[in-house]
């Protein structure tokens, strides 16, 4: 499912005298298949942009596409159920958002919602507490005597059993430890390339943006200022801290040692094992 | 000899309805005006020690003791005095409705006089940069600075020990650097024990000493250098290693020679450009 957002705005409390403007001219294509990871500052944006996704906001000005529907800003959009149901959203720290006596229920709750049967539902929890690496055991568990880090899982199955396709992560790993962090993001990988899903992630975090997705867009000042693959995106890196980012680290420590060493190598290198292999080449080779 | 602040004896921890303990048998001391980073997985029993330490839960078994006071119901006023908590979330521990509100509401509790209260509610915020914002309302913050209002709330009841319980995890990158900033340099200017429980092994890598925990105990503990050491262990417990150590570890597999195991990005940096010069 393609998605499409051309030209958008959005205007909090529109006509009101606390209007606020939030994005303005946003354009940006999600093709199906895509892995996009939005960045930019807290206020730069892109949560208001994500909600687009899914039709909870609806653009004061411009186009959004969605698969085959269209919203359009002022106007009446119909629909929109369906829109939700193709598009899984996982909020920050979405276990929060529990509230079922027991993790099956809280699981089936969001596909019952849209007309899946108990029957049928109670198949995709299953299936989905396997795919976020918990076991069926905690069926029956109320989701409130959980450890965070499974009740984060839970809340994510509860977005899986939907079957979108498309995700959008709103920091999915914010809090997790680095194992339950890289966890995780490789299942929201693995599913992202085994059922052909649009990915959508909003991070904080650098490495996960070079590691995983295909491209990247910079957000400020609700305004879209820069899209590019990884490469493209981390090469430049005056500006990105000009904007006030981060690079990942393994870009960082590239530039610092080509400062020292007074060279420049012929590419950015995104992880460890390119750099060091770009690197240990250069110094075993020729004396310059 | 260094000077012993807190001291855990044999401290054994079990929330109702458990079948694990959270902690057991855990013994350690902390010295004062160190930094030092409690680190583990979610779950290792990393919080339950700050929960201890402050006396929020009470240990079943072992004995805590708080500059030469033993913690227990009858003490914890006194020893709250001295150690001072910054928690993980800072939506859930702003309780003032502005920024001098919140710090002042810790003074109102412990009975501080009107005038004194003023004078601590300021010069606390302007340690941590954040004086200009006297009257303004929590939502207009950003995590950073609501966890430095939380901070400033804490240094208000001039505590000797502070706790930072995952204080930065929420945060963006940005908010995590000032954060630890203004710590690092209260620490400096007052002397302060810092007692930082974090998994952050980047945020680890600058403390005086770590404590490793897993499964409730005491795994390892030594300096950044000794724990960073543990290599492939620490990723089995859960854990990360720092990105300088990567990238080392990287380069030996390489065929070149590296002089000690933990070197800084900037120490690594170095190594190679004298590698080169060698050649």
């Amino acid at each position: 499912m393609d998605i499409s957002l051309q030209n958008i705005e959005y205007r909090y409390q529109a006509n009101t005298p606390f209007e606020r403007l939030a994005i303005k001219d946003v354009s940006i294509d999600i093709p199906n298949g895509t892995y996009m990871a939005l960045i930019g500052h807290t206020g730069s944006g892109k949560s208001t942009v994500l909600q687009h996704l899914n039709a909870l906001l609806l653009p004061t000005e411009g186009t959004v596409f969605i698969g085959s529907h269209e919203i359009k800003a002022k106007q009446k959009n119909k629909n929109l159920r369906q829109i939700r149901q193709r598009v899984g959203i996982v909020f920050q720290f979405p276990e929060h958002q529990l509230f079922e006596e027991s993790v099956e229920k809280d699981i089936i709750f969001g596909p019952m919602n849209f007309g899946v049967s108990e029957a049928d539902a109670k198949v995709r929890a299953r299936l989905a507490l396997k795919q976020v690496g918990l076991s069926e055991e905690i069926l029956e568990k109320s989701p409130f005597d959980l450890s965070g880090g499974q009740m984060r899982r839970v809340a994510i199955a509860g977005v899986l059993a939907m079957e979108p396709d498309c995700l959008v992560l709103d920091e999915p790993t914010a809090g997790l430890d680095p194992r339950g962090r890289k966890e995780i993001m490789d299942m929201f990988y693995t599913l992202h390339k085994d059922r052909n899903l649009s990915t959508i992630l909003v991070t904080h975090s650098m490495e996960d943006a070079a590691r995983y997705a295909d491209q990247i867009v910079i957000m400020q000042q609700g305004q879209v200022v820069k899209q590019g693959t990884p490469v493209e995106i981390f090469s430049s890196v005056p500006e990105l801290v000009d904007m006030g980012l981060d690079v990942p680290e393994v870009v960082r420590f590239q530039r610092k040692l080509e400062e020292k060493l007074g060279l420049r190598l012929e590419k950015t290198y995104l992880s460890i094992e390119e750099l060091s292999t770009a690197v240990a080449e250069l110094l075993r080779g020729a004396p310059v | 000899m260094r000077k012993t602040v807190i001291s855990l004896e044999n401290v054994s921890f079990q929330y109702e309805n458990q079948s694990n303990f959270a902690l057991q048998n855990v013994s350690f001391d902390i010295y004062e005006g160190e930094w030092l980073a409690i680190v583990g997985h979610n779950g290792s029993g990393k919080s339950t020690m700050a929960k201890l330490l402050n006396g929020l839960q009470f240990p079943q078994q072992g004995e805590i003791t708080v500059c030469g006071i033993g913690l227990n119901e009858e003490s914890i006023w006194e020893i709250r005095k001295k150690l001072g908590m910054v928690f993980q979330n800072p939506d859930n521990q702003f309780v003032g409705t502005t920024v001098q509100d919140d710090v002042a509401f810790g003074l109102e509790n412990h009975g501080i006089q009107r005038d004194d209260m003023v004078f601590r509610v300021e010069d606390s915020l302007k340690k941590v940069k954040m004086e200009h914002f006297l009257n303004q309302e929590p939502h207009h913050l950003s995590g950073g600075q609501k966890q430095r209002v939380a901070i400033a709330g804490v240094l208000a009841l001039r505590p000797s020990i502070i706790i930072l319980d995952e204080a930065t995890s929420m945060l963006d990158p940005k908010g995590r650097g000032e954060v630890l900033e203004t710590v690092r340099a209260l620490k400096e200017e007052d002397s302060l024990t810092v007692i930082s429980i974090t998994h952050d092994l980047e945020e680890a890598a600058k403390a005086d000493r770590i404590i490793v925990m897993n499964q409730g105990e005491v795994y390892r503990e030594g300096s950044p250098e000794d724990i960073f050491s543990l290599d492939d262990e620490l990723i089995h417990l859960g854990l990360d290693i720092p990105f300088s150590i990567k990238m080392s570890n990287a380069f030996r597999q390489k065929g070149i020679d590296l002089s000690k195991h933990y070197l800084s990005e900037e120490e690594l940096v170095n190594e190679l450009w004298t590698f080169r010069s060698k050649i």
